[in-house]
C-alpha cells in the first residue's frame, strides 16, 4: 500500500485550502465509518486524508439567532444525542442519525458523512429532507447554501465541486405544535441497512396539518422530498381519506431497483405502510408539542 | 450414578478459556507470527465455470517482493478415476476445491496463490497472473443443473447411463410405502426448498506455516481437527504425516465448516518454495464465496396417517447442492427426515447435485435440518388434516427403544418420547397466544452422533495437581466438561485439573471435532486414563504402606487403606502421593487410545412463537424452546450454549440466510451486511428444556448435544408462519418480501 498523508487542520480555512491542494486525490475524513471502511476494502484509494473533527464550525452544535439550529457537519450521532434541547425539537432527525450503526458506530459516525457518502439508504438523510434543513458548504470560491434534497447526485456521488467541503445543517426555527419522526424498514432490527426510510415533518394546529415534508430513502437513486404526500396531508385533519392519498403518493414517487435487499414490488408497498406509520408518529409528538 | 453424589459432574464451572477470550490474550490462527514471514494470496476465478487453458505466472514471480508461486502443478495428483477417501471427504474433490485443475468451477474458486513480503504485493501479483479460460455456460440452482441442457460440470460424471450432474445417491428403505400409503386416511404431500446457508463463524480461515529445508512443517491453524489438517496437508503436498506438526490455535467457531481445509497445504506449499514461513488469512468476501455453507435444497415429502394418527407411510426424495464437486450431505436428509418416528413403511431418496457453487461444507447434522424442514411441515398439515395436536401426533408415532429405523439401527433406550412429553406440558406450550398475527408451531429433529478415535493423556504433576491432554479443538466448552469429570473422578477441586489440547506430536491421533462426538469419545478416554491413574495412585499408597493394593481405596481425593488396615496408616493426598512418586516407582500419568463406539443420536423438540408484522412481511420470533434429551449434562451452561447457538441458527436459517446470485453467477452478498444472520436483538431468551436420559453405552451417560438444537428449527419457525397467517409457505427463507407476497397473493385469492 502506498503511504497515506493525514491532515488534521485547526481552522475551515486551512481545511479548504489543503483540501484544494491535494487536489481529486484527496477526502474528507469525518467519522471515516463509511471511508475507513471503503478504504480497507480496496474501493478508495486516497492519498491524502482531510480530517475535518478538529474545526470548530464542523463539530458545533448552536442555537441559531431566530431559534433554529445550527449543527456542525462532522458532529457524531453519541455527541448529538447528548445535546439537552435538539432532540426534543428534531426527534426524528436525532432517532435517524442514532439508528446508524451501533454504540461503537455512534461515537463517530455524522449526518456530513451520511450524507456525502452519497447512499439512498443513509438513515439521516431523509429527516434532514423532512425537515427542510439546509448544508452550508465551503470551497475554493466560497461559502454557498443547499437544501440537503439537492446535495446527492445519485448513488455515491454529491453535488459538492471538487475541493467543497461541507460544514453544517442549519435547521429552521419551529412553530408550537411541529414536530417529525424518522422510520425505516430493514429485515433485521439492527445492524442492517434500511430497505425503504421515510421521514416527516410538521406542524399541526388545532388538529390541522398546516405544514409537512416527508423525505423517501432508499427506493431511488437519491434520498426524495416527496411534494405530493406532503400537500396530500396539509390542510387536512390527517383524516384516513387524505393519509392514504398521501401513502399512495409515497408508493407512486418509488422509482426503485429489484435488488439483495428488496423486490420492486415490496419497496414500493412498504413505502407507503412506513408512511403511515411515520406519520402517526410525528403526529403523535407534534400534539404533545 | 448417584446424583446426589456428583461434585463437579453437572456443576458450572468456570470455563478455563473463558478469562483469555474476554481478554483478549487467546491466540488465534491469525494472531501468529514468525520471524521472515511472508504472505500468501490466492488468486480466484472470475468465471462460475471456464476450462483453465493455460496459467502463465511470469510476470507474478518478476515482481518484487514476491517469494513464491503456485498453482495446482505443485501438489500431488490425484486422478478423477481413483477414489482417496479420507472420512466422509475424498481427496480427488479437495485437492480440485483447493486449486482448480482442469477447470474453474465457481466464481472465486482459487486457480494460483502467491506468496511475498506484504499482502499487497502477493494481492498485485495475484492480479498479474495470467490465465487463459474457455469460458463455459454455467448451472447455480438445483433445477439449473438437472435441466436436460444442462451444462455439465464433470465429464466423468454418469447418471441412468448419460453425463449428468447428479453425483450420487442414497436410498433408504423399510416396509413397503406403497401398501402403507393404501392404509392411510390422510395422505399429505408437499415439496420445499431451502437456501444454502453459513455456518458463519466470526473467524475466519487462517494459517501460518513454516516448512524447513529438510521438509518438516509447522502448521498453526483454526481448525475443527488438527489431526485431519495433517492428514490433509500430507495427502496433498506428499509430505510425510510424520513430518508435519499441526498446532490447534484458539478457534473462533466452526460449525462444521472448518472439517476440511483450503489454505494450509497451500500455505505449505508456499512456504516449501519460499523458504519462509507463510501466513494466510481469508477475508470475510472469501469466506463467502468460497467455503462451504450448507446445502440448498429442494424436496418432496409424503405422508400417510390412519385416523387414530397412526402414521403409515413416509415418503421423501431429497435433492441436495453439493457446489462445485461431489459430496453433499444427503445422508443426513435422507437418513434423519423419519428417524423421530416409529413408522412401519418408509422410502427415502436422496440426489447429490453439482453446480457451479462453493463446494458445500459440513454445517451442524449435516443435511438434517433439510430432511426435517420437509416431513416437519407434512406432518403439521397431517395433524391438522387428523384435528389432532400436532405434538400429540408426533408422541403418538414417537420412536423409542426397540424402533427399527430406516437408516439401519435399532434404537436403544433414547429419550425422543419425553421431548415431545415435556414439550406438551411446558408453560410455553399451555401459555395461550394474545396477537392477532401471532402463531405457534413445533417441529422435532434427530442426529446421528458420533463416536470415533480418540486419544487422552492424564498426567499427575510433581505438586499434585493434574494435567490432561486430549486431542481435539474446544469449540463448544470441551474443555471445562473435561475438567469437571476428572475432577468428579479423581475426587479433587476443579481448579486442579488443567485441560490441555496437544498438538499432532503431542497426543496421539483424535478425530476431529465434529458429530457432536467431542465430550462422548474424549469423556470415554479420559475416564479410562484417570482410572488407570487412580490405580497407580493406590498402588503407591499400597506400596508406602506396605500392603496390598487391593486393600487400598480412592475416595475424596485420597488414598485410604480398608479392612483390618483401616485404622493403621493415615490416608495419603494426592499432593503426598504425588511429592513421593519418584520413591514409589516413578511419574504418575496414563494415557488411552480408542475407536469409541455407542454415541447414539440425539432427538430435540422445538417450540416457537412467531408475530408477524402483516404490512411490511416481517417475522418477528417472540418466544422460543428447545428441549432436548442430552443424556447427561456435564456442563450445563455449556448444552444451553450448544442449544441456544442451535436454535439462533435454525432461526437464521428460516428467516433471512441466504445466497444471492447475480445473473452473473456470482454471490451478490458475500458479507455479513446483506447475508443477514440474526442478531442478539432479533432473537427472544433461547429457552432450553434440558431433557437428561443417560446414554446407557457411556460412563457418564453423554448424548452428543451440538447438532440436534439446529435440526427442527426451520420448521418449527415455518409452521408457526402458517399457524399466525394461515399461509404454508414451503420455500426458505421468510424473508419480508416473500412473506408479504404470500400475504398479498392470499388476499388476492381470498378476493376472487
Ligand atoms: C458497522 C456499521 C454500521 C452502519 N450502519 C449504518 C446504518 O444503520 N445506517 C446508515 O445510514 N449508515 C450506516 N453505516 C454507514 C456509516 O456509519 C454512516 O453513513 C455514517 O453516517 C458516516 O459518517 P462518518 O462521519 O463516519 O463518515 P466518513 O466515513 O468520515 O465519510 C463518509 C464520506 O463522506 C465524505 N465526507 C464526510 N464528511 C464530509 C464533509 N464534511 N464534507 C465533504 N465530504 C465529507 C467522506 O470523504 C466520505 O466519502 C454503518 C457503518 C458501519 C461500519
Amino acid at each position: 500500500m502506498s503511504d497515506i498523508r493525514y491532515l488534521a487542520p485547526q481552522t475551515l480555512d486551512d481545511a479548504v485550502a489543503q483540501y484544494a491542494a491535494a487536489a481529486g486525490a484527496a477526502r474528507i475524513l469525518a467519522g471515516g465509518t463509511d471511508l475507513l471502511v471503503q478504504m480497507r476494502s480496496g474501493l478508495k484509494k486516497p492519498s491524502t486524508i482531510v480530517d475535518v473533527k478538529k474545526i470548530p464550525e464542523l463539530t458545533a452544535i448552536e442555537e441559531t439567532a431566530d431559534g433554529g439550529f445550527r449543527v456542525g457537519a462532522a458532529v457524531a450521532g453519541a455527541v448529538l444525542e447528548e445535546h439537552p434541547t435538539f432532540g426534543k425539537v428534531w426527534p426524528g432527525v436525532l432517532e435517524g442519525l442514532n439508528l446508524i450503526g451501533s454504540t461503537q458506530i455512534q461515537g463517530r459516525a455524522s449526518m456530513g458523512g451520511n450524507l456525502c457518502n452519497g447512499s439512498p439508504a443513509g438513515d439521516s438523510v431523509p429527516a434532514l429532507v423532512a425537515a427542510g434543513a439546509v448544508a452550508t458548504i465551503a470551497g475554493p470560491d466560497g461559502t454557498r447554501e443547499l437544501k440537503v434534497e439537492d446535495v446527492p447526485a445519485g448513488p455515491g456521488k454529491t453535488n459538492l465541486k471538487p475541493g467543497e467541503i461541507l460544514v453544517s445543517f442549519t435547521f429552521p426555527a419551529r412553530p408550537k405544535g411541529s414536530s417529525d419522526a424518522y422510520l425505516r424498514m430493514i429485515p433485521r432490527t439492527e445492524m442492517d441497512i434500511a430497505v425503504v426510510g421515510v421521514g416527516v415533518s410538521l406542524t399541526l394546529e388545532n388538529g390541522t396539518c398546516t405544514a409537512a415534508r416527508v423525505g423517501l430513502g432508499a427506493v431511488a437513486p437519491t434520498v426524495l422530498l416527496v411534494h405530493g404526500a406532503a400537500e396530500a396531508i396539509i390542510g387536512t385533519k390527517l383524516d384516513d381519506a387524505a393519509i392514504e392519498k398521501a401513502a399512495a403518493a409515497c408508493s407512486a414517487a418509488c422509482n426503485p431497483i429489484d435488488d439483495k435487499r428488496g423486490t420492486i414490488a415490496y419497496r414500493t408497498k412498504v413505502a407507503g405502510v412506513l408512511f403511515k406509520r411515520t406519520l402517526a408518529i410525528a403526529a403523535e409528538r407534534a400534539g404533545r408539542a | 450414578m448417584n446424583d446426589q453424589s456428583h461434585k463437579w459432574i453437572g456443576k458450572r464451572t468456570i470455563r478455563p478459556d473463558g478469562a483469555d477470550k474476554v481478554t483478549g490474550r487467546a491466540a488465534y490462527a491469525a494472531d501468529a507470527t514468525m520471524p521472515g514471514m511472508v504472505w500468501g494470496k490466492v488468486l480466484r476465478s472470475p468465471h462460475p465455470h471456464a476450462v483453465i487453458k493455460s496459467i502463465d505466472t511470469s510476470k507474478a514471480e518478476a515482481l518484487p517482493g514476491v517469494k513464491a508461486v503456485a498453482t495446482a502443478a505443485d501438489f500431488v495428483d490425484f486422478p478423477v478415476d481413483t477414489p482417496v477417501p479420507l472420512g466422509i471427504q475424498d481427496m480427488r474433490w479437495m485437492s480440485r476445491n483447493m486449486l482448480a485443475k482442469e477447470k474453474v468451477l465457481f466464481h472465486g474458486h482459487p486457480i494460483a496463490a502467491v506468496a511475498a513480503t506484504s499482502e499487497e504485493i502477493a494481492a498485485e501479483a495475484c492480479a498479474l497472473i495470467e490465465v487463459d479460460y474457455d469460458v463455459l455456460p454455467f448451472a447455480i440452482e438445483i433445477d439449473d443443473a438437472l435441466a436436460k441442457d444442462a451444462p455439465i460440470l464433470h465429464d466423468f460424471i454418469e447418471f441412468e447411463g448419460r453425463k449428468s450432474n447428479i453425483a450420487g445417491t442414497l436410498e433408504h428403505k423399510l416396509g413397503d410405502v406403497e401398501a402403507g400409503f393404501a392404509e392411510a386416511d390422510v395422505i399429505v404431500e408437499r415439496s420445499f426448498t431451502t437456501k444454502p446457508v453459513h455456518q458463519g463463524y466470526i473467524e475466519t480461515h487462517a494459517c501460518v506455516v513454516s516448512v524447513a529445508p529438510d521438509d518438516r512443517t509447522t502448521i498453526w491453524s483454526s481448525s475443527q481437527g488438527q489431526f485431519m489438517v495433517r492428514a490433509m496437508t500430507a495427502y496433498l503436498t506428499g509430505i510425510p504425516q510424520s513430518h508435519i506438526k499441526a498446532i490447534p490455535a484458539e478457534i473462533g467457531g466452526g460449525f462444521g465448516g472448518k472439517t476440511i481445509v483450503y489454505l494450509e497445504p497451500v500455505a505449505t506449499i508456499l512456504s516449501k518454495k519460499s523458504g519462509r514461513p507463510v501466513k494466510m488469512v481469508m477475508t470475510r468476501e472469501e469466506v463467502m464465496r468460497a467455503t462451504g455453507p450448507t446445502s440448498g435444497s429442494k424436496s418432496t415429502v409424503k405422508i400417510g396417517a390412519k385416523k387414530d394418527g397412526t402414521i403409515v407411510a413416509g415418503q421423501g426424495t431429497f435433492y441436495l447442492q453439493a457446489g462445485c464437486l461431489p459430496g453433499s450431505p444427503i445422508r443426513g436428509a435422507a437418513g434423519c427426515a423419519f428417524a423421530p418416528y416409529d413408522i412401519k413403511n418408509v422410502h427415502s431418496f436422496g440426489y447429490d447435485v453439482v453446480s457451479n457453487r462453493s463446494k458445500v461444507a459440513a454445517y451442524r447434522a449435516p443435511g438434517a435440518p433439510i430432511g426435517a424442514f420437509a416431513v416437519e411441515c407434512v406432518l403439521d398439515e397431517v395433524a391438522e388434516k387428523l384435528g389432532m395436536d400436532p405434538l400429540k401426533l408426533r408422541l403418538k408415532n414417537a420412536a423409542k427403544e426397540g424402533t427399527k429405523a430406516a437408516h439401519g439401527p435399532t434404537f436403544p433406550r433414547i429419550g425422543y418420547a419425553e421431548t415431545v412429553e415435556e414439550a406438551l406440558n411446558s408453560t410455553h406450550y399451555k401459555t395461550p397466544l394474545t396477537g392477532k398475527y401471532q402463531g405457534r408451531g413445533v417441529a422435532s429433529g434427530f442426529w446421528f452422533n458420533a463416536g470415533g478415535e480418540s486419544s487422552a493423556q492424564v498426567n499427575i504433576t510433581e505438586d499434585g495437581n493434574v494435567v490432561v491432554t486430549t486431542g481435539h479443538p474446544d469449540i463448544g466448552g470441551s474443555r471445562a466438561s473435561i475438567a469437571n469429570i476428572t475432577a468428579e473422578l479423581l475426587g479433587i477441586d476443579y481448579d486442579q485439573v488443567s485441560v490441555q489440547i496437544g498438538d499432532t506430536a503431542t497426543i496421539g491421533y483424535s478425530n476431529l471435532t465434529g458429530g457432536s462426538r467431542v465430550l462422548f469419545a474424549s469423556a470415554m478416554v479420559v475416564t479410562e486414563s484417570t482410572e488407570q491413574v487412580i490405580e497407580q495412585l493406590k498402588g503407591r499408597a499400597a506400596k508406602i504402606w506396605g500392603i496390598d493394593p487391593s486393600q487400598v481405596v480412592w475416595e475424596n481425593g485420597e488414598a485410604r487403606p480398608m479392612g483390618e488396615h483401616s485404622a493403621n496408616f493415615p490416608s495419603m493426598s494426592l499432593e503426598e502421593l504425588a511429592a513421593k512418586a519418584n520413591a514409589t516407582g516413578g511419574p504418575i500419568g496414563a494415557g488411552s487410545q480408542s475407536n469409541t463406539v455407542g454415541a447414539e443420536g440425539g432427538f430435540a423438540t422445538h417450540v416457537c412463537d412467531v408475530e408477524v408484522d402483516v404490512d411490511l412481511g416481517i417475522v418477528r420470533v417472540i418466544r422460543y424452546t428447545c428441549f432436548q434429551d442430552v443424556g447427561r449434562a456435564i456442563h450445563p451452561s455449556y448444552v444451553e450454549g450448544q442449544l441456544q447457538g442451535g436454535m439462533a441458527q435454525g432461526i437464521g436459517w428460516a428467516l433471512n440466510e441466504e445466497y444471492i446470485y447475480d445473473k452473473n453467477g456470482r454471490v451478490d452478498n458475500p458479507g455479513f451486511l446483506d447475508y443477514r444472520m440474526p442478531v442478539c436483538s432479533d432473537l427472544p431468551m433461547l429457552d432450553c428444556g434440558i431433557i437428561e436420559i443417560p446414554n446407557p453405552k457411556h460412563p457418564q451417560g453423554v448424548r452428543g448435544v451440538g447438532e440436534v438444537p439446529l435440526v427442527p428449527g426451520p420448521a418449527a419457525v415455518r409452521n408457526a408462519v402458517y399457524d399466525a397467517l394461515g399461509i404454508r409457505i414451503d420455500d426458505l427463507p421468510l424473508s419480508p418480501p416473500s412473506v408479504l407476497a404470500a400475504i398479498d397473493a392470499n388476499s388476492r385469492q381470498a378476493a376472487e
